[in-house]
């Protein structure tokens, strides 16, 4: 230790008598500069924690978890022997790593280490110094009276499978899914539509590029179908997980297409010859039509169409049957059953992205009573060469061009009737679009209504300029209605944007042809079953629950369960594949490390006091606590428990202890706890 | 402030939600009552009813337990539980006259710490009024009696 | 409502009956102060609403067992105010005992919290229901094209319960798809009809009035169904002065709901109060019957005809009868 170093031990070591268990703690008190010190009469603290039973010696420092400051507590562990270590400083989800660590360098095992959280839970939260420092006293004693009673643990190591779930292909489960294979795993995609491509596929042009997003997609897509180490499943679900980090077991349900995969070459002439044409709700949201039997696109991936077994005249009526008669290669099978399939995996990556806001429930804006009212993704479709419209900008009539058009942000979002969130990627879009209509009809005029124009991205702030630049009007105001009641002449067949120009201080009523409403991003429907299916949180808004928004976005507060892409939270395509690569790489480290290192804190039962009434049995929400029918005493299944505590605290005759939380250790902290409040100095006499 | 009664309150804080609301508010320098001793479980589901006997006996004025939102528990529905052993913990204490606001059971999630400190707020306040808990006395029936008082008694024998 | 809205009365009375329900007129009420008063005096105007409040209160007391009396008002403008002074004085209770002390002088007293304000189509499409209606129905409107309009008032502000959108309200729409009519949805539903514009600034209102019998016009409307006397006046006694100041034809007749119900139930026109409007009425009345409703719902699979290049339009939730 260097000379500098200030340290102020405040007990003789050789002096102090070992009372009760005969542990040598080490107490340390941080000043964290002035972050506890200012507060919290650290000196005080650490003197009068030299004089509490079992402390061998108590010393104070100006930063705790600095090199220096965690060398002192490795000497004092060799040179006075010390078995117990106690820091009081930050929190435990700071720094308790850091302070096991320097334990275990010492020799001292990293679970006999207990932290006092006396600048979170002590200094930051308030201003009166004299409870702050009693306040501290008694956290320090708690933590001393609980470490005392500790045991060392050893971590647990659990054999990491190599495989990955990936759920949903969109852009970001395709990135998660490359990344790993590339890297030499095998992966699973499971996707719940007929081809891989989500949101992504449907779009025409991607902002501020302007790359076809079918252009960057498919060779992904391709790449995906056709690696060895990726196990393609569309038109499949998973029904059910079992298991925990590194040996996951998941059940996923096949679908039956109705189209043997072995025998189809993707030639299509059986949806060319289908009778039954219906508007297609999912892939042309509404705008164009396919047939019961159909592809997504003609690009789809896998190239197998399915079946749509409440539309199909076979299906429904027993008759028809023109694709199996057309079929080259016999390829149709009607009697085809879904199957079941178990999948062995080490981690599971979500990627099942989002939903669009539906914008019937914001009813003054037309969508659904108007025809010439069209959502984004409608918009998106009508302008995609491949869509119902083959590119053309029309309105609902298919034929007319609209002259003037209006494009509503915030439809859905930033909204206190709907969600107060911003969808992040819609600005951006709208601008798209707007460039897209000049571009296809020169002589339009295009009005966007705005509250803010958010584009943070690289380059998207020139995007905005270059569409300022080429005419289109921008109006700053939230529309209160769109409506086809005409005042005057003017007006008359039009669609009429009422809004209140907030620059100018006027209400405007903005004639135009066609409206388009940037429908936000919303949480699937079932984000909540599919969360409770693998074990993971939401929020109050359906986005899945990393485990810290800034510093750990792709992981969740499960083991083994990550997140990727919008289902996490409202996003563009580069941000879905940053965090479709983040996942990757974590799981990928993962994997690299071949074994994981649990955490020890579990249950464990005490079979010579278990009495086999079995009430633990069904507390454990990880099903690990079984039954031995022939010794009728129950037992833990370490591998499977998480550590909750539930059956501990549950068990009639005390036969399970949870290690590092025993019943004896939180009970001695309750009193260490209480240490002024205790009365020593009287005795308690019982009632005559 | 000075010879204002400062209750002590227990708080068991679950280590995913709670405590995180708790260190929350410290880092957002929230203040709140000094009057909240924080002990870490994992879950509000490994509190016991002995714990908060316990700390009611040993000079608790109050017990506070802080777990996550239903729906929300890290161990799917640890939360639940506790809410079950609180539920009967309480009509027992009714039965030993102790009162309502002295054992409570709030939800917080790990992003509101203002939240968590404005019940610990109210809990003081609720506790400040009420005054010392006393539970050996009023529960136990015991009374205290100096012991060097006694002792020197012992010692004449 | 006798007076000047005889006939919302006599419908009412007697759908009343038909559906077995009972309103019983509150005892000795007073003007609610309309619009006008409050921009006068604004604590003599709560005294005033709170006077009808008060004896409301004192008549439904004790009738209905621990559960709040109610009271209905069939004019959206009481409506408004009678709902919006009970709140005023739930949230402040020294307007509460400013009122009371005034109410005093009178005998009389209010206890904030102690009614529950309804306006009369909430009580018939939630407390009646459709069902209930749907039940009575024996002359079914068929043919007859209905534009609902509620008027601004009636669903926002929403001070105690708010029973249908603000932005976009269905339930008038929805009770007159049940008694069998054709329903007209126009985009002016609920915009304003100008109230008592027509005292003060003639032409605004009258521009106002005009935009409405426009739209409704220009949806092939046969008739316009209201909930406010004040509504039905404008529309109906002004629509001459429209015509005359603009130069259009408008013929359309204005009906109280509770009229269409009455007539759908199989009530003769003079027992639900028909002859007594400035447009008349019966010609469009004439129209019932004359037509089968068309089949509900678009089938999903439409084959389109050969030519037609139409973007399907969207899905719609299901209409319910």
């Amino acid at each position: 230790m260097s000379a500098e170093t200030p340290d102020r031990a405040r007990h003789d070591p050789r002096a102090t008598p070992d009372a009760g268990h005969g542990e040598r703690v080490g107490v340390y008190v941080c000043h964290c500069g002035h972050n506890i010190a200012n507060t919290v009469a650290v000196e005080e603290v650490a003197e009068w924690a030299g004089t509490q039973p079992n402390v061998v010696v108590a010393r104070d420092y100006k930063f705790m978890c600095s090199s220096l400051g965690q060398e002192l507590i490795e000497q004092d562990i060799q040179q006075l022997g010390l078995n117990r270590i106690v820091v009081a400083a930050c929190s435990p989800h700071m720094h308790e790593k850091t302070f096991r660590s320097a334990c275990q360098r010492a020799g001292l095992n990293p679970y006999l280490f207990e932290m006092a959280n006396i600048r979170e839970m002590g200094s930051w939260a308030t201003d009166d110094r004299e409870a702050a420092t009693q306040k501290a006293k008694a956290q320090v004693k708690g933590a001393v009276d609980r470490a005392v009673r500790q045991q060392p643990l050893e971590p647990l190591y659990v054999d990491i499978n190599p495989n990955t779930l990936v759920v949903g292909g969109g852009i970001a489960g395709l990135t998660a899914a490359l990344e790993l294979a590339n890297a030499g795993y095998h992966v699973y995609l499971v996707e719940r539509d007929s081809s891989i491509g989500g949101h992504m596929a449907k779009l025409d042009k991607t902002f501020p590029t302007l790359d076809c997003a079918a252009c960057i997609l498919t060779p992904k897509m391709v790449d995906v179908a056709n690696h060895p180490n990726i196990t393609l499943m569309t038109w499949s679900e998973v029904i059910s997980v079992h298991g925990y980090v590194g040996n996951f077991t998941v059940r996923v349900r096949k679908k039956a297409r109705y189209i043997k995969e072995d025998l189809c070459t993707g030639c299509g002439t059986c949806v060319e010859k289908c009778p039954v044409r219906i508007i297609d709700q999912n892939f042309e949201v509404g705008l164009g039509y396919r047939k019961a039997v159909y592809r997504n696109f003609p690009q789809a991936v896998p190239k197998y169409p399915v079946i749509d077994t409440a539309n199909c005249t076979f299906f429904q009526r027993g008759k028809c049957r023109a694709c199996e008669i057309v079929c080259p290669t016999d390829a149709i099978d009607f009697n085809q059953k879904d199957a079941i399939v178990d999948l062995e995996v080490g981690n599971i990556i979500l990627a099942t992205g989002y939903e669009q806001f539906d914008a019937r429930r914001v009813p003054q804006y037309g969508y659904g009573r108007l025809a010439n009212v069209f959502t984004s993704m409608e918009f998106e479709r009508m302008v995609n060469a491949a869509g119902p419209t083959a590119g053309r900008v029309v309105l609902r009539d298919g034929v007319t061009v609209p002259k003037r058009v209006g494009i509503i942000h915030c439809v859905g979002s930033r909204d206190k009737n709907h969600h107060e969130y911003c969808s992040r990627a819609c600005c951006m879009a709208a601008l798209k679009f707007a460039h897209l209509v000049h571009e296809r009809v020169p002589e339009a005029e295009v009005f966007n209504f705005y509250i803010d124009i958010r584009a943070s991205g690289k380059h998207y702030e020139e995007f905005y300029h270059r569409v300022l630049s080429e005419g289109a009007h921008f109006i700053r105001g939230r529309v209160a209605e769109v409506t086809d009641a005409a005042r005057g002449p003017g007006e008359e067949g039009q669609l009429i944007i009422q809004v209140e120009d907030t620059l100018i201080g006027k209400q405007r009523r903005i004639p135009v042809d066609m409206v388009i409403l940037m429908a936000g991003m919303e949480s699937r429907k079932d984000a909540r079953q599919v969360a409770a299916l693998f074990g993971l949180g939401c929020d109050y808004d359906g986005w899945f629950t990393e485990r810290h928004a800034k510093l750990d976005p792709v992981v969740t507060m499960t083991e083994g369960i990550l997140v990727a892409g919008a289902c996490q939270g409202p996003k563009a395509i580069p941000e879905s594949v940053a965090q479709g690569s983040a996942a990757a790489a974590r799981v990928a480290g993962m994997i690299g490390q071949r074994v994981m290192k649990m955490e020890p804190v579990r249950a464990s039962i005490d079979a010579a006091s278990c009495s086999g009434c079995r009430i633990c049995n069904n507390l454990c929400p990880y099903h690990a606590i079984t039954f031995h029918e022939d010794r009728k005493v129950s037992e833990v299944i370490t591998a499977l428990c998480q550590g909750c505590g539930a059956c501990v605290a549950a068990c009639p005759s005390a036969a399970i202890s949870g290690v590092h939380f025993t019943r004896d250790q939180v009970l001695a902290q309750i009193e260490g706890i209480l240490w002024d409040a205790r009365q020593p100095e009287v005795l308690w006499l019982e009632p005559q | 402030m000075e010879n204002e009664f400062q209750p002590i309150i227990v708080g068991f804080l679950c280590n995913w939600c709670s405590y995180r609301a708790a260190d929350l508010a410290g880092t957002a320098r929230v203040h709140y009552a000094p009057t909240m001793r924080p002990i870490r479980v994992m879950c509000t589901a490994r509190v016991e009813p002995e714990f908060v006997l316990k700390a009611l006996r040993e000079g608790a004025d109050g017990v506070l337990i802080a777990g996550c939102h239903p729906g929300e528990c890290h161990y799917v529905e640890g939360n639940i539980k506790a809410l079950r052993r609180f539920t009967l913990l309480k009509a027992m204490l009714r039965q030993f006259g102790v009162e309502d606001e002295r054992v409570q059971l709030v939800w917080a999630a790990a992003s509101e710490g203002k939240q968590l400190a404005e019940a610990v707020d109210r809990m003081t306040e609720q506790l400040r009024a009420l005054g010392p808990l006393r539970w050996r006395q009023r529960v136990l029936g015991e009374q205290p009696v100096a012991r060097h008082a006694v002792e020197v008694e012992v010692g004449g024998d | 409502m006798e007076r000047n809205a005889g006939a919302y009365h006599t419908s009412l009375m007697a759908v009343a009956a038909q559906l077995g329900v009972e309103f019983a007129e509150v005892d000795d009420w007073n003007c609610c102060g309309a619009t006008e008063f409050i921009a006068v005096n604004r604590l003599r105007a709560y005294a005033l609403v709170s006077r009808n409040l008060a004896l409301a209160a004192r008549q439904t007391a004790g009738s209905n067992g621990a559960a709040k009396g109610q009271l209905v008002a069939p004019c959206s403008a009481c409506y408004l105010n009678l709902s919006k002074v009970e709140h005023y004085l739930s949230e402040s209770p020294a307007l509460a005992s400013d009122v009371n002390q005034a109410l005093a002088a009178g005998g009389l007293s209010y206890e904030p919290g102690s009614l529950r304000v309804r306006h009369l189509l909430d009580v018939m499409v939630n407390d009646v229901g459709y069902e209930k209606v749907a039940a009575r129905v024996r002359r079914p409107l068929h043919g007859l094209r209905v534009a609902p309009y509620y008027g601004c008032l009636v669903v926002r502000p929403g001070f105690q319960e708010r029973f249908d959108d603000p932005e976009y309200p269905t339930s008038l729409d929805r009770l007159m798809r049940t008694l069998g009519a054709t329903v007209v949805d126009f985009p002016l539903k609920a915009h304003c009809c100008g109230g008592h514009m027509t005292q003060i600034s003639r032409d605004v209102a009258l521009e106002l009035i005009r935009r409405l019998l426009k739209n409704a016009a220009d949806y092939q409307a046969d008739m316009i169904v209201t909930l406010c006397p004040m509504c039905q006046l404008n529309l109906d006694a002004f629509q001459e002065s429209v015509n005359g100041l603009f130069g259009t034809e408008y013929r359309i007749p204005i009906l109280f709901f509770t009229q269409l119900m009455g007539l759908a139930f199989g009530l003769s026109p003079t027992a639900v109060g028909i002859g007594k409007e400035f447009i008349d009425a019966r010609p469009a009345l004439a129209k019932i019957g004359a037509a089968a409703p068309a089949a509900a719902g678009a089938a999903p699979r439409r084959k389109p005809r050969r030519g037609d290049q139409s973007l399907p339009l969207p899905q719609m939730p299901e209409e319910e009868v």
